[in-house]
């Protein structure tokens, strides 16, 4: 059989075409010369310098990272935790119910989560700032954590930890010294995806941030309503590429983490 | 033997290791260990056998403190040990599946117990070797666990459980995952290891004939609770019920009413037949249902009438050769099948039964065993 027949040609470049025309145009057009959004005037990276020349972009851009990187590091110690207490403590009264509600943020409309962070902040009379982005950023993507690093529990051997425990490992030293590095593979990609997740958000961080700290996807929504300006296109660009870099390492590190774990097995079984 | 033999048990004087009290362990509704009293004593290799279910490996999980007692009390070392983690216990456990630790290399998994004492390098050190040395994986030490054979991993787990020189040693179907010849190989090995090091091993096992092998006394278990404790020769010699005698080796069971005469029992078993007749250490009354439990082994087959009390005509049915032994199915008047077993001292041409042939059963008075149940 042809591999590669006409027709599969054409829905394979319609469908990559769909998916990427729209980022290949912004990223070309942040190399655009003119001011003009929509009209060529030649190859310049003018738009990438006068970016860092300003302070609002490269504020946001700086509150940005903190957060992602502050949201992702809480959401990930939160989820792991969470999701070792799901796998591990068996049944207990209302399991369902607490996992239905760990899980139920990732259908959560992100309006409706935004929204009621927003109401909880007023109500508890925590100033809008950089501590709540993280707080609420933290909030929904600790389930996502949590996802990934369950799968990986669910086919953990018990009886290491067991081990563990019987040659004088306190429980948490079991975790610490056995559980842990054996599922670090998940809890770094999970921490990847929080990251990358935070790095994205707009919705929630428009309800919780506040006039001293903005992020720069509020700040670029905000300044393409005044019009889009070739300096966004530079910034969504550079955006595009860290997104680009976090997914693809994410995947890399479980890809990797899979592949080894199979290629042990094998040798495993090879060698017995 | 210059030296008395191994029996602890048999001495009032001695003080038992590991004492389970009326020790009852519930999941749920489920009775996993029912009632249970049981002495275990130091440098024993005890064996806890039965099939799946039976309880035994709640019993060693107990033991190692993964499981608690629903009722009574375990003593180990005369200390109930109720309220004693896992960690804080002078018990060492071997995992059915090894429980290596994949991200450390073989001799960071043996000195793994050791580092958690909070040893110095120069008492682990030395400590690392010797196991590494007993269990002869030297030249395995800077490897992964997924980089040796699973021989090697079994080696690597006992090491791991003995470098802490535990008091007692619990060893979970350790050898559950080896092939037949490395399996009887690491048998000898366990065997040597226990006698070296002087430790108390409790082995789990469903594997009748490595419990028989390796252990100084085995508990045959069925639902919870122990049905017989004794040496491997007693259990199979003297089986205190048909379960006991079913579940080790091969056995006839015939069942009959017992009457008692001056030198044993007379055994009515087929109606209008000559009864059989036994000797036995406990007593029947007369008409009391009984079972003769008889091994195929002690049972002669020959196509001349034997000049024994028990004997019996039948026809060859079935054989099944083994290679060393030959065991002839043989149906006897009423329907029944017993099997005798001979040795294959002979090349096979030179042999005479055959299929269909007509035989003789015979077997001595002490040949086989009464039992009520």
């Amino acid at each position: 059989m042809k591999r590669f027949s006409a027709f599969n040609v054409v829905s394979l470049t319609l469908g990559f075409a769909f998916l990427y025309l729209p980022m290949i145009i912004l990223v070309i057009y942040s190399f655009n010369d003119s001011k003009l959004v929509t009209v060529w005037a030649g190859f310049s990276t003018r738009w990438y310098g006068e970016l860092l020349q300003n302070e609002a972009f490269l504020d946001a851009a700086w509150v940005t990272i903190r957060v992602a990187v502050a949201s992702s590091t809480i959401a990930t110690v939160l989820g792991t935790m969470a999701a070792y207490v799901l796998v591990r403590a068996g049944r207990f009264h209302g399991r369902t119910l607490f996992s239905g509600m760990i899980y139920a943020p990732l259908v959560m409309p992100e309006v409706i989560t935004g929204l009621s962070l927003l109401l909880l902040f007023i109500g508890i009379g925590l100033d809008r700032g950089i501590v709540t982005i993280i707080l609420a950023h933290t909030t929904f993507s600790m389930c996502y954590v949590s996802v990934v690093v369950s799968s990986r529990l669910v086919s953990f051997d018990r009886s290491l930890e067991e081990a563990a425990l019987d040659l004088g490992c306190t429980p948490f030293a079991a975790f610490r010294l056995v559980t842990l590095p054996i599922i670090a593979p998940a809890v770094i990609s999970g921490w990847l995806l929080a990251f990358t997740l935070s790095l994205d958000d707009l919705v929630i961080a428009s309800f919780t941030a506040g006039p001293s700290a903005t992020t720069l996807p509020i700040k670029i929504f905000s300044a393409v309503r005044l019009g889009v300006s070739p300096e966004i296109n530079a910034l969504s660009t550079i955006m595009i590429g860290i997104v680009t870099v976090g997914v693809i390492t994410a995947s890399l590190v479980s890809k990797r983490a899979s592949v080894k774990q199979q290629a042990e097995e094998q040798a495993a079984v090879r060698a017995t | 033997m210059a030296e008395t033999v191994f029996a602890p048990w048999t001495d009032p004087q001695q003080k038992p290791l590991i004492q389970f009290k009326g020790v009852t362990k519930r999941f749920g509704d489920f009775i996993a260990i029912d009632n249970l009293s049981q002495d275990i004593y130091a440098q024993e290799f005890f064996a806890l056998l039965g099939p799946s279910g039976c309880g035994k490996t709640t019993m060693m999980r107990m033991l190692a403190g993964f499981e608690a007692p629903t009722e009574g009390q375990i003593l180990i070392a005369g200390q109930d040990v109720a309220r004693v983690p896992p960690n804080k216990r002078a018990v060492n456990m071997m995992f059915q599946s090894y429980a290596l630790f994949p991200h450390l290399t073989v001799w960071d998994n043996i000195a793994f117990g050791l580092r958690r004492e909070g040893k110095s390098k120069a008492e682990i050190e030395p400590r690392v070797a010797e196991m590494l040395r007993l269990t002869r994986l030297e030249r395995f030490a800077r490897r992964k666990p997924h980089q040796i054979s699973g021989g090697q991993r079994q080696r690597v787990a006992l090491a791991r459980s003995l470098a802490k020189a535990p008091k007692l040693l619990l060893l979970d179907e350790p050898l559950g995952a080896l092939d037949a010849k490395l399996r009887q190989q690491t048998q000898f090995e366990l065997m040597d290891i226990q006698e070296k090091t002087g430790t108390t091993f409790v082995i789990v096992t469903h594997d009748q004939e490595e419990a028989m092998t390796v252990a100084s006394r085995v508990a045959v278990m069925d639902e919870g609770r122990i049905i017989q404790v004794a040496t491997p020769p007693e259990i199979y010699e003297q089986p205190n019920s048909v379960y006991v005698a079913d579940f080790i080796g091969d056995v006839n069971i015939i069942e009959g009413v017992a009457h008692p005469q001056a030198d044993g029992y007379d055994i009515l078993w087929v109606e209008g037949r000559q009864p059989l007749h036994a000797k036995s250490t406990r007593s029947f009354s007369n008409g009391q249902r009984c079972f003769l439990a008889m091994r195929p082994e002690k049972v002669a087959i020959g196509t001349e009438e034997p000049e024994t009390r028990n004997k019996v005509k039948g026809r060859i049915i079935d054989i099944a050769y083994l290679g060393n032994l030959s065991t002839y199915h043989v149906e006897v008047p009423g329907g029944r099948i017993i099997k005798a077993q001979t040795a294959n001292t002979r090349r096979l041409s030179r042999r005479t039964l055959t299929w269909e042939d007509e035989v003789w059963l015979s077997w001595t008075e002490t040949a086989a065993v009464m039992l009520e149940e």
